[in-house]
């Protein structure tokens, strides 16, 4: 009975609920929605944000937040597609990944130092780094999109785990940059819940104060934190690029509050030391359908915005509500 | 009874200066395996340098440390935690959001290098401390949803499961009820049989006393006493501690003609408190006890409306109080200072004189602009007639120290001048000169006509400055006894009845 109040009142199964609930009402005014191209439609579209979502809630794990990401992954990808373009075209796509990721290795780095060096307040670091790296990018490296982009790339972008036609002649398909995503979880769930490193994490982002007296090294936990996502933007800028076939820097900036707030749709909390990779999974998986599908349901596009915001505020606000009940019932 | 063994830990002539200050002054301590020893003083003694010197925090200036029988010229907390020396603070270092079983075994864990985390051993290493210390706990259940003598066991059998030999718990008493200090002096009694060493650092220690074999006071940087726990008791330990005697006082006997102050009918809350009635007069100050989750600290905050009772009435001087609307019952003259002062009665960082004045900004306040030389002047003044030791007015509050603190929140409400102050656990955290002090203050306030309202589960301060005592058990009051016709004993089986 209490274990049942309990999953009802987590983040996960609201969302989950949620997207039960949308899938059933867009299938229920097209039935066209129920399908497998629909599906794998949004499958394609949540590689990206999920890659990055899956940074961002190591992030608040560890107690912090990282609103940079997005300068990483347009940085990485333009960069890597420049110097590709420039010197190196034959590099194999496996090599434009480790590029790409290196680059955001190296900005996540930058953070790092501030944040776990310095000690410097998370948001306010990443805000700067946010203009920093969007403007240095623009102003030094170039702010042309570049649509030639390497044939290893555009070749990564046509390999398909699945492809196939509908009855209607529909084609649909689902790329291997799928399995990219599918790398990512379980990367970070075995790094998070297999290794002391991960517990570390959670550790801080519990009480940086009982993690420092225990012994946990804070300042190379959070470095890794910081080094990781801007791996993982590296790794989803990258991605981006591959599959619109184009490299356009002013992609991806703007998307930051979409993955934050599918992080915290997800359950992960803005103080720390909470988040699954469910909750954040199941997150993506509801932006993904608001973002493409809502007009399915004859809603226009431009309510988006409205019912994402909406969904943060049930969806965060009401087991925040009922754990502030239980706890003055408590009191 | 401790002089057979070798020492584990021996400390002698430990000197610690702080820009010139003596914290410490030729300081020694001796600690045998499996003996607890009670560490006393007020706030500012340096018990808390002797804790920082003993775990490798601070270096002492002169002074050697012996642990085993091995000199330690400069120890370091790595040191200090290799030979078993643990630290429990008071908050007890613990992470909310993982797990009873990580939080236990996470020391031991770090310590053995490991990268790779195996749930299976960390629930090992835990159910393995648990054993030891006889208790069970949910080893999967979140610590943020445990009690707080939950959590300190969680904490001892984090020190436990890293091997610890000396276990230092800093005020450990503090946030207990009295039965789980029971519950936590048996789990004591198991440690010793057990071979490991207690220091009890603490200003409240009259019930450590009977598991300690030893006894040693700090005042002003120095040892003043050190001897056989069964040659102190709570008088002497305070005398000790203070320098000075402090009277057990009672309160002075009520005006028969006192008018009635306060009517409270019928008050009821859900799963907090049922059917509560009682009344107050003017001058009178009446107790409410009961352990922890009797529903005391709910009805302390009904009264001052931040607990919306379901049913009832709370009338003062005859006119009914709003119910659930702090700020009506303010305006109407109540005042209340809460249990945890740190969070929910002072703005920590900000002046102590603003910390004063803030409860009266409006009577300061000419056409929307606040008229800052009168509202400073009267907090000035109140801070001097509670005479709170202030170097400087604009320093933060939280720089004073608990019992100063407790007075900066007494002065906001002196302030407004209520005629009724609920006070909720008045001396908590508070030294035993200043807590005196604070007795002090509430019998001289209802002495001037104040009703006063005193919520507390230290059973010697209610007899001390109560008239009445309600007692509540499961929400419910079942006695309302005259403090003068009980003893502490009796007190207290009426309340775990």
């Amino acid at each position: 009975m209490t274990r049942w109040r309990e999953a009802l009142g987590r983040n996960e199964t609201l969302v989950a609920l949620v997207i039960l609930a949308f899938v059933v009402a867009a299938t229920l005014s097209d039935p066209r929605f129920f399908s497998i191209p629909t599906m794998m439609d949004l499958a394609r579209a949540s590689i990206v944000l999920g890659i990055l979502a899956v940074g961002v809630m190591v992030v608040l794990v560890s107690g912090g937040i990282d609103v940079s990401f997005t300068a990483i992954a347009a940085f990485a990808m333009y960069c890597t597609t420049l110097l590709l373009v420039t010197y190196m075209p034959d590099l194999p796509w496996y090599g434009a990944f480790a590029v790409s990721m290196a680059i955001g290795a190296t900005l996540g780095a930058i953070n790092g130092i501030l944040i776990a060096g310095f000690g410097l307040p998370t948001l306010i670091v990443t805000l700067g780094t946010l203009a920093i790296f969007r403007g240095f990018l623009l102003t030094f490296v170039g702010s042309r999109l570049i649509s030639n982009i390497p044939s290893e790339m555009r070749d990564f972008s046509r390999m398909m785990i699945v492809r196939g036609t509908n009855a209607d002649g529909s084609f649909y398909s689902l790329p291997w940059a799928f399995a990219f995503l599918v790398g990512v979880v379980i990367v970070t769930w075995v790094i998070l819940y297999k290794t002391m490193l991960g517990r570390a994490i959670f550790a801080i982002g519990g009480s940086v104060e009982s993690a420092r007296r225990v012994g946990i090294a804070v300042r190379r936990t959070q470095f890794f934190v910081y080094v990781y996502v801007g791996a993982l933007a590296g790794l989803a800028g990258i991605i981006h690029a591959s599959m619109a076939r184009v490299a356009n820097p002013f992609d991806l900036v703007g998307l930051e509050l979409s993955v934050i707030a599918a992080v915290v749709l997800g359950g992960a909390r803005l103080i720390g030391g909470y988040g699954t990779l469910t909750g954040t999974l199941l997150g993506v998986a509801l932006i993904v359908l608001v973002r493409n599908s809502l007009v399915v349901l004859g809603i226009p596009a431009t309510w988006q915005m409205v019912v994402i915001g909406v969904l943060i505020l049930i969806g965060t606000g009401l087991p925040a509500w009922q754990a502030k009940r239980a706890a003055s019932r408590a009191a | 009874m401790s002089a057979d063994g070798e020492p584990l830990v021996e400390l002698t002539g430990i000197t610690k200066t702080y820009a010139g200050i003596h914290a410490l002054s030729d300081v020694g301590l001796t600690i045998r395996p499996g003996e607890a020893v009670s560490l006393a003083g007020e706030n500012g003694s340096g018990k808390s340098t002797l804790i920082k010197v003993l775990s490798g925090v601070e270096q002492p200036d002169r002074g050697t440390i012996r642990i085993d029988g091995e000199t330690h010229p400069h120890m370091s907390p790595r040191q200090a935690a290799a030979a078993g020396i643990m630290v429990i603070f008071q908050d007890f270092s613990l992470f909310p959001n993982l797990s009873v079983a990580e939080n236990i075994a996470v020391s031991a864990e770090l310590a053995s290098g490991a990268r790779v985390y195996n749930a299976a051993r960390a629930h090992g290493t835990a159910r393995r401390a648990l054993a030891r210390v006889g208790a069970e706990l949910d080893l999967q259940a979140r610590v943020e949803t445990l009690s707080v003598a939950h959590k300190q066991l969680v904490a001892i059998c984090r020190a436990l499961a890293a091997d610890a030999r000396l276990i230092i718990m800093d005020e450990p008493t503090t946030a207990l009820t009295e039965r789980e200090v029971r519950t936590l002096l048996g789990i004591i009694r198991r440690l010793k049989a057990d071979g490991v060493a207690v220091l009890f650092v603490s200003h409240k220690l009259a019930e450590v006393l009977e598991v300690c074999e030893h006894v040693v006071v700090l005042r002003n940087g120095r040892k003043v006493a050190d001897g056989p726990a069964a040659e102190f008791d709570a008088a002497s330990l305070s005398r000790h501690m203070t320098g000075r005697d402090i009277a057990q006082t009672s309160p002075a006997p009520l005006d028969e003609a006192a008018p009635l102050l306060l009517e409270v009918e019928g008050l009821t809350k859900q799963g907090a408190f049922e059917d509560v009635s009682f009344s107050l007069r003017a001058g009178e100050v009446l107790g409410v006890s009961g352990l922890l989750g009797s529903g005391r600290t709910s009805l302390a905050k009904a009264l001052f409306g931040l607990v919306r009772p379901e049913a009832g009435l709370i009338r003062l001087r005859g006119q009914v109080i709003p119910a659930g609307d702090p700020i009506a019952a303010a305006a109407s003259g109540i005042g209340y200072v809460p249990e945890d002062r740190l969070t929910e009665g002072l703005f920590l960082t900000q002046s102590i004189l603003h910390n004063v004045a803030i409860g009266r900004t409006e009577a300061h306040t000419r056409l929307g602009v606040l008229a800052g030389h009168s509202a400073w002047a009267e907090a000035m003044d109140w801070l001097r007639r509670l005479s709170v030791k202030v170097p400087d007015p604009q320093a933060p509050v939280r720089s004073l120290s608990g019992g100063n603190q407790q007075r900066v929140v007494l002065a906001r409400w002196l302030a407004r001048t209520p005629s009724l102050l609920v006070l909720n656990g008045p001396s908590v955290g508070v030294d035993v000169g200043s807590k005196a002090e604070i007795h002090g203050i509430i019998a001289d306030l209802a002495a001037r006509g104040l009703g006063v309202i005193v919520i507390s589960d230290d059973l010697p301060e209610l007899l001390a400055t109560c008239h009445r005592i309600l007692v509540m058990v499961d929400g419910r009051v079942v006695d309302d006894i005259a403090a003068a016709a009980i003893s502490e004993a009796e007190l207290a089986h009426r309340l775990a009845s």
